[in-house]
């Protein structure tokens, strides 16, 4: 843990040498999503209610998948990027470095900049838990807290995913942002909207549900099952299967060039 | 020490023609090319002893380094290095090994050279004292202590190889494996790279491996050389053995005023003499001093041309080498 503080700080020194661009990017990063924002609002100002769900909760649920999601990115860019990291060499360092090759990808990438996301998803949160007219119980709380941390294993799942596909393909494959960016893009509203079929999709393939779908479920009251608060930690469990297949991708690389 | 037997790599590698059409063929069916990387290689390596590991592109010496560091997996073969198999015991292993790769860079490029050393420290995990002894070291031996604290962008490719090969030493390992170190630096910086080597060898003990297509790094390093080509290990011996073996190789030079010695039919037809390159008034030759004599082949050139210079070397690394490569075939 003292490690990745030392590599966090390396990278910080080296993000900062370009000020610039560095507060730019997050800045861009924050319009982004703040434009994705927007889009909620004029359409619930029209509706008043999707699906049974008001615009104060929507946007609890906006802001939890947003913030997992850009913590994920900014901590787990790594495997995000993997492809280049495979392609310029830069994985056959790591393997003769004495240390597990996770937690080097894990380190080698860290990107600052989406701040601006989370800065966001920080607004947002600060309207919207005591707007949602939620009684902020200890459990009510914990939910919460637990949804935005199971949402940055299921983020961080499809990560590595992502990365050990390289691993056979050397190229990233696009497909996979649906299930990441497609995921945060889903997430701004309760899955349940989309109807049956897609909410079987993210609750039994990939677990986007279990950390969005069933805790908002026991945080707005519309449930009191505690199993449904607990859910988040079972999408955790989806960081398994991610770490075996990452295992037989190590097996299989290659390596590219001189 | 380093002990490889039976090593065989065999890579699938796709195979398309040139062309859009082509391409978008090849995104529905992909035709795969088996290319062996290595076919049964095996040596060893005592400690202390440098090595230089020579071949043509696409000889499979990369690929040996690569085994032997632990990055890639042999299909076939045992590897024993200190002990350990070096993809098995991976990260036990790359706590006793240094690795350069010439082409690539494994300093953090925006910051300091210090600021590297001073991660590099946690990743190998050094106590203060013996990494403070160790850095300072390296930076006399190779006289960094002013670069030390520029960013690595910032250098010039042979102030940034030093700090490279420096990264690679700081945690004292036993064995350095050096892939290209050479490439790409002007003559003063090849000269100051090799003396580190050289120095490191012998103050440390540390057992170096050095791929290279320079064979000026060869003469001035290695004692013992493995000369590798399309995956197997052809020739295994010392620099003075081959040397010896191809002793009776010379290159004449000569220049000449009058006639003409290159268009020659009779040089032409002289067995044991070659030419090698030609301008107006000037002609290299290669000799085989088994077949022709010194002597008589001066006699015939004298004959042909009115000699104005001429010049007899014994064959360089260089040239043994080329002439390794077309006894092979390779």
């Amino acid at each position: 843990m003292r490690l990745y503080g030392k590599y966090m700080l390396i990278l910080l020194k080296c993000q900062m040498q370009y000020k610039t661009s560095f507060i730019l990017t997050a800045i861009g990063q924050f319009l982004s999503s703040f434009s994705a924002f927007l889009g909620i609002y004029f359409m619930m100002t029209r509706f008043n209610a999707v699906n049974g769900f008001t615009l104060e909760e929507v946007m609890l649920c906006f802001a939890a998948v947003l913030m997992a999601f850009s913590l994920a990115e900014c901590f787990f860019r790594g495997f995000d990027t993997f492809s280049t990291i495979i392609s310029n060499g830069e994985f056959d360092r790591i393997l003769v470095r004495p240390r597990n090759e996770i937690f080097q990808v894990l380190a080698s990438k860290m990107e600052f900049t989406r701040i601006g996301r989370l800065f966001q998803a920080v607004l947002v949160f600060c309207y919207a838990i005591p707007a949602s007219g939620i009684h902020w119980t200890f459990d009510k709380i914990a939910t919460l807290i637990l949804m935005i941390v199971g949402g940055i294993g299921v983020f961080c799942g499809l990560f590595i995913i992502y990365a050990a596909l390289c691993f056979f393909t050397t190229e990233g494959l696009e497909v996979m942002n649906i299930l990441t960016d497609g995921g945060r893009e889903f997430g701004k509203y309760p899955l349940s909207v989309y109807g049956k079929g897609i909410l079987k999709f993210f609750t039994y393939a990939v677990p986007h549900a279990l950390f969005q779908y069933y805790p908002l479920l026991y945080l707005t009251d519309r449930s009191d099952s505690k199993l449904y608060m607990l859910l988040p930690l079972l999408a955790l469990g989806f960081l398994i299967p991610c770490l075996i297949i990452w295992k037989i991708g190590v097996r299989h690389y290659r390596s590219t060039g001189s | 020490m380093i002990h490889l037997e039976g090593i065989c790599k065999t890579f699938r590698v796709a195979r398309r023609q040139a062309g859009f059409s082509q391409a978008v063929k090849a995104l529905f069916r992909r035709e795969y090319a088996l290319v062996h990387a290595l076919r049964d290689v095996s040596f060893s390596v005592s400690k202390g002893e440098m090595v230089g590991y020579i071949g043509p592109n696409g000889a499979g010496k990369s690929s040996t380094i690569k085994i032997m560091s632990g990055i890639l997996t042999p299909d076939r073969g045992k590897c024993q290095i200190n002990g350990l198999t070096p993809w098995e015991q991976r990260r036990r292993h790359a706590a006793s090994i240094g690795v350069v790769f010439g082409q690539r860079s494994q300093l953090w490029w925006d910051v300091p050279v210090a600021d590297s050393f001073l991660l590099l420290r946690d990743i190998y995990r050094m106590d203060k004292d013996t990494f403070k002894k160790s850095q300072d070291e390296l930076v006399t031996l190779f006289q960094l202590s002013e670069i030390i604290q520029t960013p690595a962008r910032q250098l010039s490719l042979g102030q940034r190889m030093r700090c490279e090969i420096a990264a690679s030493l700081l945690h004292r390992p036993e064995i350095l494996f050096l892939d290209e170190p050479t490439i790409g630096l002007d003559a003063v910086s090849k000269i100051a790279v090799r003396n580190f080597i050289k120095q490191i060898n012998k103050e440390r003990g540390t057992t170096v491996i050095l791929t290279t297509h320079d064979m000026q790094d060869i003469e001035a390093l290695t004692e013992r050389i493995i000369l590798i080509g399309k995956g197997r290990i052809l020739k295994d011996g010392s620099l003075a053995d081959l040397k010896k073996h191809c002793s009776s190789f010379k290159t004449l030079a000569v220049e000449y005023s009058e006639g003409d010695p290159v268009s020659d039919a009779y040089i032409a037809n002289l067995p044991g003499l070659s030419l090698q390159s030609a301008v107006a008034g000037r002609a290299v030759f290669t000799l085989d001093t088994q077949t022709l004599s010194v002597s008589s082949a001066v006699t015939a050139l004298s004959q042909r041309a009115e000699l104005t210079d001429l010049t007899i070397t014994g064959a360089t690394a260089e040239e043994m080498v080329v002439s390794l490569y077309k006894e092979y075939q390779i």
